[in-house]
């Protein structure tokens, strides 16, 4: 149910880090709710923050996107495996048709 | 064993939806080609397994209402997929269910994911996608985790839609 609002908060910190000031008007979400968002994020470690004299700064935690990045590329491994030896099979039905 | 092709393609998966996954690869042959090493059995043993193992059965009744089933025998034993066609257009397109079978699957195959297989040529070369349907996120993210360590699925959930973020 929240997860569209979380994509969005992530989605505005791609650019770089915000105060939850920045965030609560790019949402047009009051800020009670976008701190619960945030706190989600701060708790799966996708969104780090830091206080920053009198605002808190908060920002994506870079190392939390390996984890998503070796999720897909092994994925993608199994079937380029699939695929270059399909590379084999294909060449060898060109040969025939020659 | 023919040598590796020029011009080899690169695989590349992508999740265009929260229920999707999308593969796409090019292969330097006509698509009548590519889609007979895709539809006959001898010729998908030999490609199918990749580097995981080998396949153990390989089953294809390829007309609509036809079943498939693929077995494959890895370092961790046996894995088998199965499912029914749904549309065929031959050397364009196919439309095919596909349940991975596990101990605890549903008996049924209501709401396996839908896969529609296309083949494109353009100056020889042919583009395979492969566009899954899964139905739901959670069927999709167990798809793709299959295989690996699966982390806790919130931060799973979030890192992916971080990581599809950043791809867009």
């Amino acid at each position: 149910m929240a997860e569209p609002r979380r994509r969005q908060i992530l989605d505005a910190l791609i650019d770089g880090e915000r105060p939850v000031n920045d965030l609560v008007r790019v949402l047009g979400l009051a800020q009670p709710q976008v701190s619960k968002h945030l706190r989600v994020l701060r708790e799966v470690g996708v969104v780090e923050v830091r206080d920053d004299g009198r605002q808190r700064l908060y920002r994506l935690n870079g190392h939390a996107l390996k984890p998503i990045h070796d999720w897909v590329t092994r994925y993608e491994r199994t079937w380029s495996e699939r695929f270059d030896r399909l590379d084999a099979v294909l060449e060898e039905l060109k040969d025939e048709e020659m | 064993m023919a040598s590796t092709t020029s011009g080899k393609g690169t695989a590349v998966v992508s999740l265009p939806a929260d229920d999707q996954i999308l593969i796409t690869r090019e292969f330097n042959a006509p698509k009548h080609l590519v889609y007979r090493a895709w539809t006959t059995p001898e010729l998908v043993t030999q490609f199918w397994s990749g580097q995981r193992g080998t396949m153990r059965s390989v089953e294809i009744d390829l007309r609509v209402g036809g079943r498939w089933r693929y077995v494959m025998t890895t370092g961790h034993g046996e894995i088998a997929f199965h499912g029914e066609f749904l549309e065929i257009v031959p050397n364009e397109r196919i439309v095919n269910t596909e349940v991975f079978e596990t101990p605890d699957a549903p008996v049924s195959d209501a709401g396996a994911p839908v896969t529609t297989t296309t083949f494109t040529e353009r100056d020889g070369r042919t583009t395979l996608t492969l566009l899954m349907r899964c139905g739901t996120k959670e069927l999709r993210d167990t798809i793709i985790q299959s295989g690996m360590e699966i982390g806790m699925q919130e931060q799973m959930n979030l890192l992916e839609e971080l990581a599809i973020s950043l791809m867009s």
